[in-house]
Protein backbone atom coordinates (compact mmCIF):
# COMPACT_ATOMS: atom_id res chain seq x y z
CA UNK A 1 0.00 0.00 0.00
CA UNK A 2 2.78 2.31 0.71
CA UNK A 3 4.81 1.40 -1.92
CA UNK A 4 1.61 1.98 -4.45
CA UNK A 5 0.51 5.17 -2.37
CA UNK A 6 4.63 6.45 -2.99
CA UNK A 7 4.14 5.46 -6.60
CA UNK A 8 0.95 7.51 -7.40
CA UNK A 9 3.33 10.53 -5.45
CA UNK A 10 5.99 10.07 -7.75
CA UNK A 11 3.94 9.54 -10.80
CA UNK A 12 2.39 12.91 -9.92
CA UNK A 13 5.53 14.84 -9.05
CA UNK A 14 7.37 13.81 -12.58
CA UNK A 15 3.77 14.83 -14.67
CA UNK A 16 3.99 18.23 -12.81
CA UNK A 17 8.02 18.47 -13.10
CA UNK A 18 7.23 17.48 -17.06
CA UNK A 19 4.38 20.10 -17.24
CA UNK A 20 6.20 22.90 -15.08
CA UNK A 21 9.23 22.17 -17.82
CA UNK A 22 7.19 22.49 -21.21
CA UNK A 23 5.14 25.28 -20.13
CA UNK A 24 8.37 27.12 -19.08
CA UNK A 25 10.15 26.19 -22.67
CA UNK A 26 7.01 27.24 -24.53
CA UNK A 27 7.74 30.12 -22.86
CA UNK A 28 11.13 30.48 -23.24
CA UNK A 29 10.60 29.96 -27.28
CA UNK A 30 8.37 32.41 -27.62
CA UNK A 31 10.31 35.35 -26.91
CA UNK A 32 12.90 34.08 -29.76
CA UNK A 33 9.98 34.50 -32.32
CA UNK A 34 11.47 37.58 -33.87
CA UNK A 35 14.65 35.73 -34.00
CA UNK A 36 13.28 33.39 -36.80
CA UNK A 37 13.00 36.13 -40.01
CA UNK A 38 16.81 36.53 -39.29
CA UNK A 39 19.19 35.15 -42.04
CA UNK A 40 20.44 32.40 -39.52
CA UNK A 41 17.37 31.11 -38.49
CA UNK A 42 15.14 31.25 -41.68
CA UNK A 43 16.40 28.34 -43.23
CA UNK A 44 16.11 26.44 -40.11
CA UNK A 45 11.85 27.52 -39.33
CA UNK A 46 11.68 26.39 -43.64
CA UNK A 47 13.61 23.29 -43.27
CA UNK A 48 10.99 22.26 -40.06
CA UNK A 49 8.26 23.60 -42.21
CA UNK A 50 9.23 21.44 -44.61
CA UNK A 51 9.32 18.32 -42.38
CA UNK A 52 6.22 19.14 -40.71
CA UNK A 53 3.84 20.05 -43.73
CA UNK A 54 5.42 18.69 -46.77
CA UNK A 55 6.60 15.39 -45.81
CA UNK A 56 2.98 15.05 -43.95
CA UNK A 57 0.79 15.33 -47.15
CA UNK A 58 0.81 12.06 -48.72
CA UNK A 59 -0.42 10.12 -45.21
CA UNK A 60 -3.12 13.42 -44.29
CA UNK A 61 -4.67 12.75 -48.23
CA UNK A 62 -5.18 9.12 -47.26
CA UNK A 63 -5.97 9.97 -43.75
CA UNK A 64 -8.45 12.62 -44.67
CA UNK A 65 -10.13 11.12 -47.37
CA UNK A 66 -11.07 7.66 -45.81
CA UNK A 67 -12.30 10.14 -42.63
CA UNK A 68 -14.57 11.87 -44.27
CA UNK A 69 -15.54 8.51 -46.24
CA UNK A 70 -16.50 6.71 -43.66
CA UNK A 71 -18.40 9.64 -41.57
CA UNK A 72 -20.61 9.45 -44.50
CA UNK A 73 -21.35 6.03 -44.72
CA UNK A 74 -22.32 6.08 -41.44
CA UNK A 75 -24.26 8.98 -41.07
CA UNK A 76 -25.56 8.04 -44.14
CA UNK A 77 -27.53 4.49 -42.98
CA UNK A 78 -29.26 6.76 -40.46
CA UNK A 79 -30.03 9.28 -43.25
CA UNK A 80 -31.25 6.64 -45.63
CA UNK A 81 -33.44 4.96 -43.20
CA UNK A 82 -35.64 8.32 -42.55
CA UNK A 83 -35.40 9.93 -46.42
CA UNK A 84 -32.72 12.54 -45.49
CA UNK A 85 -29.22 11.51 -47.33
CA UNK A 86 -30.07 15.60 -48.76
CA UNK A 87 -28.48 16.17 -45.23
CA UNK A 88 -25.29 14.32 -45.90
CA UNK A 89 -23.26 17.48 -47.25
CA UNK A 90 -23.65 19.70 -43.88
CA UNK A 91 -23.04 16.73 -41.91
CA UNK A 92 -19.73 16.22 -43.42
CA UNK A 93 -18.54 19.47 -43.67
CA UNK A 94 -19.43 20.81 -40.45
CA UNK A 95 -17.90 17.70 -38.58
CA UNK A 96 -14.73 18.16 -40.47
CA UNK A 97 -14.14 21.81 -40.36
CA UNK A 98 -14.88 21.61 -36.65
CA UNK A 99 -13.96 18.28 -35.25
CA UNK A 100 -12.49 15.92 -37.69
CA UNK A 101 -9.79 18.21 -40.01
CA UNK A 102 -8.25 19.30 -36.86
CA UNK A 103 -8.81 15.93 -34.59
CA UNK A 104 -7.45 13.88 -37.54
CA UNK A 105 -4.31 16.25 -38.68
CA UNK A 106 -2.91 16.45 -34.96
CA UNK A 107 -2.90 13.17 -33.96
CA UNK A 108 -1.38 12.23 -37.98
CA UNK A 109 1.45 15.09 -36.54
CA UNK A 110 1.69 14.09 -33.14
CA UNK A 111 2.25 10.28 -33.89
CA UNK A 112 4.78 11.42 -37.35
CA UNK A 113 6.75 14.99 -36.40
CA UNK A 114 5.99 14.83 -32.92
CA UNK A 115 7.35 11.59 -32.24
CA UNK A 116 10.32 12.69 -34.45
CA UNK A 117 10.78 15.47 -32.96
CA UNK A 118 11.47 13.64 -29.42
CA UNK A 119 13.54 11.28 -30.96
CA UNK A 120 14.93 14.02 -32.68
CA UNK A 121 16.27 15.81 -29.00
CA UNK A 122 16.19 12.96 -27.42
CA UNK A 123 19.24 11.27 -28.99
CA UNK A 124 21.46 14.85 -28.81
CA UNK A 125 20.41 14.89 -25.17
CA UNK A 126 21.74 11.52 -24.59
CA UNK A 127 24.84 12.18 -27.10
CA UNK A 128 25.82 15.23 -25.38
CA UNK A 129 25.05 17.52 -27.82
CA UNK A 130 22.54 19.99 -25.99
CA UNK A 131 25.29 19.89 -23.32
CA UNK A 132 27.33 21.13 -25.91
CA UNK A 133 25.11 23.92 -26.87
CA UNK A 134 24.93 24.83 -23.57
CA UNK A 135 28.55 25.19 -22.49
CA UNK A 136 28.80 27.23 -25.71
CA UNK A 137 26.11 29.51 -24.34
CA UNK A 138 23.86 28.64 -27.61
CA UNK A 139 20.09 28.89 -25.86
CA UNK A 140 18.50 25.47 -27.12
CA UNK A 141 15.15 27.25 -26.92
CA UNK A 142 15.91 29.22 -29.87
CA UNK A 143 18.08 26.67 -31.63
CA UNK A 144 16.45 23.64 -31.01
CA UNK A 145 12.84 24.66 -30.49
CA UNK A 146 11.52 27.87 -31.63
CA UNK A 147 11.78 26.61 -35.59
CA UNK A 148 10.11 23.83 -34.90
CA UNK A 149 7.05 25.43 -32.48
CA UNK A 150 6.83 28.37 -35.44
CA UNK A 151 6.88 25.48 -38.49
CA UNK A 152 4.12 23.61 -36.38
CA UNK A 153 2.24 26.56 -35.36
CA UNK A 154 2.06 27.86 -39.36
CA UNK A 155 1.91 24.14 -41.02
CA UNK A 156 -1.06 22.35 -38.79
CA UNK A 157 -3.66 24.87 -39.81
CA UNK A 158 -2.30 24.32 -43.61
CA UNK A 159 -2.28 20.95 -43.31
CA UNK A 160 -5.50 21.35 -41.34
CA UNK A 161 -7.75 23.18 -44.33
CA UNK A 162 -6.31 20.65 -46.91
CA UNK A 163 -7.46 17.67 -44.81
CA UNK A 164 -10.71 19.34 -44.34
CA UNK A 165 -11.05 19.93 -47.87
CA UNK A 166 -10.37 16.60 -48.90
CA UNK A 167 -12.01 14.96 -46.09
CA UNK A 168 -15.33 16.61 -47.38
CA UNK A 169 -14.91 15.37 -51.07
CA UNK A 170 -14.11 12.02 -49.71
CA UNK A 171 -17.26 12.34 -47.91
CA UNK A 172 -19.19 13.45 -51.22
CA UNK A 173 -17.55 10.21 -53.17
CA UNK A 174 -19.05 7.93 -51.01
CA UNK A 175 -22.16 10.23 -51.04
CA UNK A 176 -22.85 9.92 -54.27
CA UNK A 177 -21.57 6.58 -54.31
CA UNK A 178 -23.63 4.55 -51.77
CA UNK A 179 -26.64 6.69 -51.46
CA UNK A 180 -26.92 8.74 -54.43
CA UNK A 181 -26.53 12.17 -52.96
CA UNK A 182 -25.30 14.21 -55.98
CA UNK A 183 -22.14 16.48 -55.97
CA UNK A 184 -24.40 19.48 -56.33
CA UNK A 185 -26.84 18.96 -53.37
CA UNK A 186 -24.17 17.69 -51.67
CA UNK A 187 -22.23 21.26 -52.18
CA UNK A 188 -25.31 23.27 -52.08
CA UNK A 189 -26.07 22.02 -48.37
CA UNK A 190 -22.69 21.91 -47.23
CA UNK A 191 -21.98 25.71 -48.29
CA UNK A 192 -25.74 26.53 -46.81
CA UNK A 193 -24.83 25.25 -43.56
CA UNK A 194 -21.26 25.60 -42.78
CA UNK A 195 -20.78 28.80 -40.50
CA UNK A 196 -17.76 30.95 -40.69
CA UNK A 197 -17.24 30.12 -36.84
CA UNK A 198 -16.93 26.01 -37.67
CA UNK A 199 -14.21 27.13 -40.13
CA UNK A 200 -12.32 29.30 -37.53
CA UNK A 201 -12.68 27.20 -34.60
CA UNK A 202 -11.54 24.41 -36.14
CA UNK A 203 -8.35 26.33 -37.14
CA UNK A 204 -7.98 28.04 -33.32
CA UNK A 205 -8.05 24.20 -32.56
CA UNK A 206 -4.95 23.31 -34.83
CA UNK A 207 -3.13 25.96 -33.66
CA UNK A 208 -3.24 25.02 -30.26
CA UNK A 209 -2.52 21.39 -31.66
CA UNK A 210 0.19 22.23 -33.46
CA UNK A 211 1.82 23.67 -30.28
CA UNK A 212 0.87 21.44 -28.23
CA UNK A 213 2.80 18.63 -30.48
CA UNK A 214 5.74 20.73 -30.97
CA UNK A 215 6.18 21.71 -27.46
CA UNK A 216 5.59 18.18 -26.08
CA UNK A 217 8.02 16.30 -28.52
CA UNK A 218 10.71 18.62 -27.82
CA UNK A 219 10.36 18.89 -24.23
CA UNK A 220 10.44 15.04 -23.86
CA UNK A 221 12.98 14.75 -26.66
CA UNK A 222 15.22 17.51 -24.27
CA UNK A 223 14.82 15.65 -21.17
CA UNK A 224 15.69 12.62 -22.04
CA UNK A 225 17.88 10.28 -20.42
CA UNK A 226 19.88 7.03 -20.59
CA UNK A 227 20.74 6.05 -24.09
CA UNK A 228 18.76 4.59 -26.36
CA UNK A 229 16.22 3.56 -24.29
CA UNK A 230 15.30 6.86 -22.84
CA UNK A 231 15.10 7.84 -26.30
CA UNK A 232 12.62 5.18 -27.05
CA UNK A 233 10.84 6.54 -24.08
CA UNK A 234 10.49 9.92 -24.67
CA UNK A 235 9.49 9.56 -28.13
CA UNK A 236 6.75 6.95 -26.71
CA UNK A 237 6.08 9.58 -23.87
CA UNK A 238 5.57 12.44 -26.63
CA UNK A 239 2.85 10.37 -28.42
CA UNK A 240 0.91 9.10 -25.50
CA UNK A 241 0.83 12.56 -24.02
CA UNK A 242 0.18 14.86 -26.98
CA UNK A 243 -2.45 12.34 -27.86
CA UNK A 244 -3.99 12.83 -24.38
CA UNK A 245 -3.61 16.78 -24.50
CA UNK A 246 -5.24 16.56 -27.99
CA UNK A 247 -8.40 14.55 -26.77
CA UNK A 248 -8.64 16.16 -23.46
CA UNK A 249 -7.86 20.07 -25.13
CA UNK A 250 -10.30 19.60 -28.06
CA UNK A 251 -13.47 19.03 -26.06
CA UNK A 252 -12.81 21.47 -23.91
CA UNK A 253 -12.24 24.51 -26.98
CA UNK A 254 -15.60 22.95 -28.33
CA UNK A 255 -17.19 23.30 -25.13
CA UNK A 256 -16.07 26.74 -24.62
CA UNK A 257 -16.81 28.04 -28.35
CA UNK A 258 -20.20 25.88 -28.79
CA UNK A 259 -21.30 25.88 -25.09
CA UNK A 260 -20.00 29.04 -23.66
CA UNK A 261 -20.62 30.63 -26.37
CA UNK A 262 -17.01 32.27 -26.98
CA UNK B 1 53.83 15.69 -3.73
CA UNK B 2 51.77 18.49 -2.56
CA UNK B 3 48.74 18.73 -0.15
CA UNK B 4 45.93 21.13 -0.98
CA UNK B 5 45.27 23.81 1.24
CA UNK B 6 42.31 25.23 1.73
CA UNK B 7 43.22 29.53 1.29
CA UNK B 8 40.64 32.30 0.73
CA UNK B 9 40.94 32.84 -3.21
CA UNK B 10 41.63 35.79 -4.99
CA UNK B 11 42.41 37.13 -8.55
CA UNK B 12 44.20 35.09 -11.17
CA UNK B 13 46.54 38.23 -12.22
CA UNK B 14 48.00 40.05 -9.92
CA UNK B 15 51.60 41.55 -11.16
CA UNK B 16 54.50 39.54 -9.61
CA UNK B 17 52.35 37.83 -7.10
CA UNK B 18 52.53 34.40 -6.75
CA UNK B 19 50.09 32.75 -9.26
CA UNK B 20 46.95 32.12 -8.11
CA UNK B 21 44.76 29.35 -8.96
CA UNK B 22 42.61 29.54 -12.08
CA UNK B 23 39.95 26.86 -10.86
CA UNK B 24 39.63 25.94 -6.75
CA UNK B 25 37.46 23.36 -5.62
CA UNK B 26 36.89 23.38 -1.93
CA UNK B 27 35.06 20.50 -0.18
CA UNK B 28 33.30 19.82 -3.33
CA UNK B 29 30.29 16.88 -2.70
CA UNK B 30 27.78 15.28 -4.66
CA UNK B 31 25.82 12.71 -4.52
CA UNK B 32 22.88 11.68 -7.27
CA UNK B 33 20.49 9.47 -5.12
CA UNK B 34 21.95 7.26 -2.44
CA UNK B 35 25.02 7.38 -4.42
CA UNK B 36 28.12 9.78 -2.95
CA UNK B 37 30.39 10.93 -6.21
CA UNK B 38 32.16 13.03 -4.54
CA UNK B 39 33.18 13.21 -1.09
CA UNK B 40 34.92 16.07 -0.50
CA UNK B 41 37.29 17.01 -3.28
CA UNK B 42 39.89 19.58 -2.72
CA UNK B 43 41.79 20.95 -5.57
CA UNK B 44 43.57 23.87 -7.60
CA UNK B 45 44.50 24.18 -11.28
CA UNK B 46 47.53 26.66 -11.71
CA UNK B 47 47.59 29.27 -14.68
CA UNK B 48 48.63 28.12 -17.94
CA UNK B 49 49.04 24.13 -16.57
CA UNK B 50 47.43 21.00 -17.83
CA UNK B 51 46.07 19.12 -14.94
CA UNK B 52 45.18 15.71 -15.51
CA UNK B 53 42.69 14.13 -13.41
CA UNK B 54 42.97 10.23 -13.32
CA UNK B 55 40.72 7.72 -11.86
CA UNK B 56 38.18 4.31 -12.26
CA UNK B 57 35.36 4.56 -14.08
CA UNK B 58 32.40 6.05 -12.38
CA UNK B 59 34.69 7.82 -9.73
CA UNK B 60 33.33 11.45 -10.67
CA UNK B 61 35.86 12.71 -13.02
CA UNK B 62 33.32 13.88 -15.49
CA UNK B 63 31.06 15.31 -12.62
CA UNK B 64 33.92 16.99 -11.39
CA UNK B 65 34.46 18.99 -15.24
CA UNK B 66 31.01 19.64 -15.23
CA UNK B 67 30.87 21.32 -11.54
CA UNK B 68 33.42 23.48 -13.09
CA UNK B 69 31.66 24.40 -16.16
CA UNK B 70 28.37 25.22 -13.45
CA UNK B 71 26.09 22.73 -15.37
CA UNK B 72 26.19 20.67 -12.17
CA UNK B 73 25.92 22.24 -8.52
CA UNK B 74 27.41 21.10 -5.64
CA UNK B 75 25.61 19.70 -2.99
CA UNK B 76 28.34 21.04 -0.83
CA UNK B 77 31.45 22.34 -1.25
CA UNK B 78 32.26 25.66 -3.51
CA UNK B 79 33.73 25.94 -7.08
CA UNK B 80 35.88 29.58 -7.23
CA UNK B 81 36.89 29.75 -11.22
CA UNK B 82 38.82 32.70 -12.08
CA UNK B 83 38.94 33.82 -8.48
CA UNK B 84 35.11 33.78 -8.76
CA UNK B 85 32.77 31.56 -6.52
CA UNK B 86 30.00 30.11 -8.66
CA UNK B 87 27.34 29.80 -6.29
CA UNK B 88 27.36 33.08 -5.92
CA UNK B 89 26.94 34.25 -9.84
CA UNK B 90 23.40 34.37 -11.07
CA UNK B 91 22.89 32.27 -14.37
CA UNK B 92 23.77 34.87 -16.60
CA UNK B 93 27.33 35.48 -15.41
CA UNK B 94 27.84 31.86 -14.91
CA UNK B 95 26.64 31.57 -18.74
CA UNK B 96 29.29 34.78 -19.15
CA UNK B 97 32.17 33.13 -17.71
CA UNK B 98 31.53 29.63 -19.87
CA UNK B 99 32.60 31.57 -22.84
CA UNK B 100 35.62 31.83 -21.00
CA UNK B 101 36.31 28.18 -20.77
CA UNK B 102 35.97 25.33 -23.33
CA UNK B 103 34.78 22.07 -22.86
CA UNK B 104 35.67 18.83 -24.74
CA UNK B 105 33.32 16.75 -24.62
CA UNK B 106 33.99 12.26 -24.85
CA UNK B 107 32.35 12.12 -28.29
CA UNK B 108 33.38 15.14 -29.67
CA UNK B 109 29.32 16.34 -29.69
CA UNK B 110 29.65 17.97 -32.60
CA UNK B 111 25.80 18.85 -34.33
CA UNK B 112 25.33 16.04 -36.60
CA UNK B 113 23.69 17.28 -38.84
CA UNK B 114 25.67 20.28 -39.48
CA UNK B 115 28.89 20.35 -41.38
CA UNK B 116 32.54 20.73 -39.27
CA UNK B 117 33.00 24.27 -40.62
CA UNK B 118 29.15 25.17 -39.17
CA UNK B 119 29.69 23.06 -36.19
CA UNK B 120 32.79 25.63 -35.09
CA UNK B 121 31.47 28.67 -36.67
CA UNK B 122 28.43 28.27 -34.24
CA UNK B 123 29.77 29.74 -31.12
CA UNK B 124 31.24 33.00 -32.97
CA UNK B 125 27.72 33.42 -34.49
CA UNK B 126 26.06 33.24 -31.58
CA UNK B 127 28.64 35.34 -29.66
CA UNK B 128 29.37 38.15 -32.30
CA UNK B 129 26.71 37.87 -34.57
CA UNK B 130 28.17 41.33 -36.40
CA UNK B 131 31.14 39.77 -38.07
CA UNK B 132 31.36 39.11 -41.75
CA UNK B 133 31.11 35.48 -43.37
CA UNK B 134 34.82 36.11 -44.71
CA UNK B 135 35.41 36.74 -40.93
CA UNK B 136 34.12 33.55 -39.83
CA UNK B 137 35.24 31.74 -42.25
CA UNK B 138 38.75 32.59 -41.86
CA UNK B 139 38.83 32.25 -38.21
CA UNK B 140 36.95 28.51 -38.47
CA UNK B 141 39.90 27.80 -41.32
CA UNK B 142 42.14 28.93 -38.31
CA UNK B 143 41.21 26.78 -35.30
CA UNK B 144 40.56 24.11 -38.28
CA UNK B 145 44.77 24.39 -39.64
CA UNK B 146 45.51 24.08 -35.67
CA UNK B 147 43.85 20.66 -35.33
CA UNK B 148 44.54 19.60 -38.95
CA UNK B 149 41.30 19.28 -39.71
CA UNK B 150 41.11 22.01 -42.90
CA UNK B 151 40.12 20.00 -45.05
CA UNK B 152 37.02 18.23 -43.42
CA UNK B 153 35.16 21.56 -43.28
CA UNK B 154 32.59 20.44 -45.13
CA UNK B 155 32.49 17.05 -44.27
CA UNK B 156 28.99 16.11 -41.76
CA UNK B 157 29.95 13.91 -38.52
CA UNK B 158 28.71 11.23 -39.64
CA UNK B 159 31.44 11.15 -42.69
CA UNK B 160 34.67 11.36 -40.45
CA UNK B 161 36.25 8.79 -38.05
CA UNK B 162 35.89 9.35 -33.94
CA UNK B 163 39.02 10.87 -33.95
CA UNK B 164 38.77 13.69 -36.39
CA UNK B 165 35.32 14.33 -34.28
CA UNK B 166 37.04 14.91 -31.54
CA UNK B 167 39.51 17.30 -33.41
CA UNK B 168 36.33 19.16 -34.46
CA UNK B 169 35.19 19.02 -31.37
CA UNK B 170 38.28 20.44 -29.84
CA UNK B 171 38.68 23.50 -32.41
CA UNK B 172 34.75 24.63 -31.90
CA UNK B 173 35.96 24.51 -27.83
CA UNK B 174 38.45 26.90 -28.86
CA UNK B 175 37.09 29.41 -31.63
CA UNK B 176 36.22 32.08 -28.95
CA UNK B 177 39.73 31.63 -27.66
CA UNK B 178 39.30 30.96 -23.73
CA UNK B 179 41.21 30.72 -21.54
CA UNK B 180 40.67 27.38 -20.16
CA UNK B 181 39.88 24.13 -22.19
CA UNK B 182 38.25 21.47 -20.15
CA UNK B 183 38.71 17.53 -22.15
CA UNK B 184 36.23 14.60 -20.95
CA UNK B 185 38.46 11.38 -21.99
CA UNK B 186 40.06 12.86 -25.04
CA UNK B 187 41.46 9.78 -26.25
CA UNK B 188 39.33 7.01 -25.07
CA UNK B 189 37.67 4.90 -27.85
CA UNK B 190 40.74 5.88 -29.97
CA UNK B 191 43.39 3.43 -31.75
CA UNK B 192 47.28 4.33 -30.21
CA UNK B 193 47.97 6.25 -33.05
CA UNK B 194 44.93 8.38 -33.12
CA UNK B 195 45.09 8.56 -28.99
CA UNK B 196 48.82 10.00 -29.61
CA UNK B 197 48.10 12.48 -32.41
CA UNK B 198 45.45 13.53 -29.57
CA UNK B 199 47.83 13.96 -26.93
CA UNK B 200 50.40 15.98 -29.20
CA UNK B 201 47.03 18.04 -30.05
CA UNK B 202 46.55 19.08 -26.32
CA UNK B 203 50.18 19.72 -25.43
CA UNK B 204 49.69 21.84 -28.99
CA UNK B 205 47.34 23.31 -28.00
CA UNK B 206 48.84 24.95 -24.67
CA UNK B 207 51.95 25.81 -26.66
CA UNK B 208 50.19 28.29 -28.88
CA UNK B 209 47.07 29.77 -27.01
CA UNK B 210 48.64 29.40 -23.50
CA UNK B 211 45.53 28.31 -21.82
CA UNK B 212 44.97 26.33 -18.67
CA UNK B 213 43.57 23.00 -18.96
CA UNK B 214 41.61 20.05 -17.14
CA UNK B 215 41.91 16.64 -19.17
CA UNK B 216 39.78 13.51 -17.16
CA UNK B 217 40.98 10.30 -18.80
CA UNK B 218 42.08 7.35 -17.28
CA UNK B 219 44.69 6.58 -20.03
CA UNK B 220 47.65 6.51 -17.56
CA UNK B 221 49.85 6.87 -21.06
CA UNK B 222 48.26 9.97 -22.07
CA UNK B 223 48.57 11.39 -18.15
CA UNK B 224 52.26 10.85 -18.30
CA UNK B 225 52.87 12.30 -21.90
CA UNK B 226 50.28 15.73 -21.32
CA UNK B 227 50.33 16.42 -17.61
CA UNK B 228 52.20 18.91 -15.37
CA UNK B 229 50.52 17.23 -12.61
CA UNK B 230 48.13 14.47 -11.97
CA UNK B 231 45.54 14.09 -9.81
CA UNK B 232 43.64 10.64 -8.46
CA UNK B 233 40.43 10.37 -7.49
CA UNK B 234 39.49 7.43 -5.93
CA UNK B 235 36.10 7.00 -3.69
CA UNK B 236 34.91 10.99 -4.20
CA UNK B 237 38.08 12.20 -2.96
CA UNK B 238 41.76 13.61 -4.22
CA UNK B 239 43.86 10.58 -3.19
CA UNK B 240 47.15 11.79 -5.01
CA UNK B 241 49.04 14.75 -6.31
CA UNK B 242 51.83 15.44 -8.48
CA UNK B 243 53.76 15.26 -11.08
CA UNK B 244 53.80 12.65 -13.27
CA UNK B 245 57.05 11.24 -11.93
CA UNK B 246 56.04 11.32 -8.37
CA UNK B 247 52.91 9.14 -9.05
CA UNK B 248 54.89 7.27 -10.94
CA UNK B 249 56.84 6.93 -7.46
CA UNK B 250 54.13 6.86 -4.57
CA UNK B 251 53.83 4.73 -2.16
CA UNK B 252 49.99 4.85 -1.87
CA UNK B 253 49.23 1.34 -3.33
CA UNK B 254 45.99 2.40 -4.60
CA UNK B 255 47.52 4.93 -6.70
CA UNK B 256 50.15 1.99 -7.39
CA UNK B 257 47.58 -0.83 -8.32
CA UNK B 258 45.97 2.22 -10.78
CA UNK B 259 48.85 3.33 -12.54
CA UNK B 260 50.20 -0.04 -13.16
CA UNK B 261 46.75 -1.57 -14.51
CA UNK B 262 47.28 -4.84 -12.00
CA UNK B 263 44.03 -6.51 -11.58
CA UNK B 264 45.00 -7.67 -7.92
CA UNK B 265 45.50 -4.75 -5.44
CA UNK B 266 43.24 -2.77 -2.55
CA UNK B 267 40.69 -1.28 -5.25
CA UNK B 268 39.77 -5.31 -5.98
CA UNK B 269 40.25 -6.21 -2.67
CA UNK B 270 43.23 -8.25 -4.37
CA UNK B 271 40.76 -10.48 -5.70
CA UNK B 272 41.26 -10.13 -9.40
CA UNK B 273 38.10 -9.65 -11.74
CA UNK B 274 35.90 -11.17 -9.08
CA UNK B 275 36.95 -7.98 -6.74
CA UNK B 276 36.04 -5.41 -9.53
CA UNK B 277 32.72 -3.26 -8.51
CA UNK B 278 31.57 -0.76 -10.90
Amino acid sequence: MKSAVLSLGKLIADAATGAGYSLALLGRSFVWLPYSITRRSRGDVLHQMYVCGIVSIPVTLVVSVFTGAILALNGGITLADIGQEHLMGRIVAISMAREMGPFMTALILAASVGSGMAAELGTMAVSEETDALEVMGVDDAKFLVMPRLLAMTVMTPILTVYATVLGTLGGAITSYAQYGVSFVLFKTDAFDNLEFKDVYTGLIKSVVFGIVIAVVGCSEGLRARGGAMGVGRATRSAVIISYLLIIVLGYYLTFAFYRLAV
Amino acid sequence: METQRAEKPTTVTDGNAPAMPVIRLRGLRKSFGDFVVLDGVDLDVRPRETLVIIGRSGTGKSVTLRHIMGLLEPDEGEVFVFGRNLASLDIKQIKKLRLRIGYLFQSGALLNWMTIGENVALPLLEHSPGLSDAEVHKRVMEKLRLVEMENAVDKLPSQISGGMKKRGGLARSIILEPEIILYDEPTSGLDPVMASAINDLVIHTREVLGVTQVVVTHDMESAYRIADRVAMLYEGKIIALGTPEEIKRHENPIVQQFITGNSHGPITNNNGLEGVEE
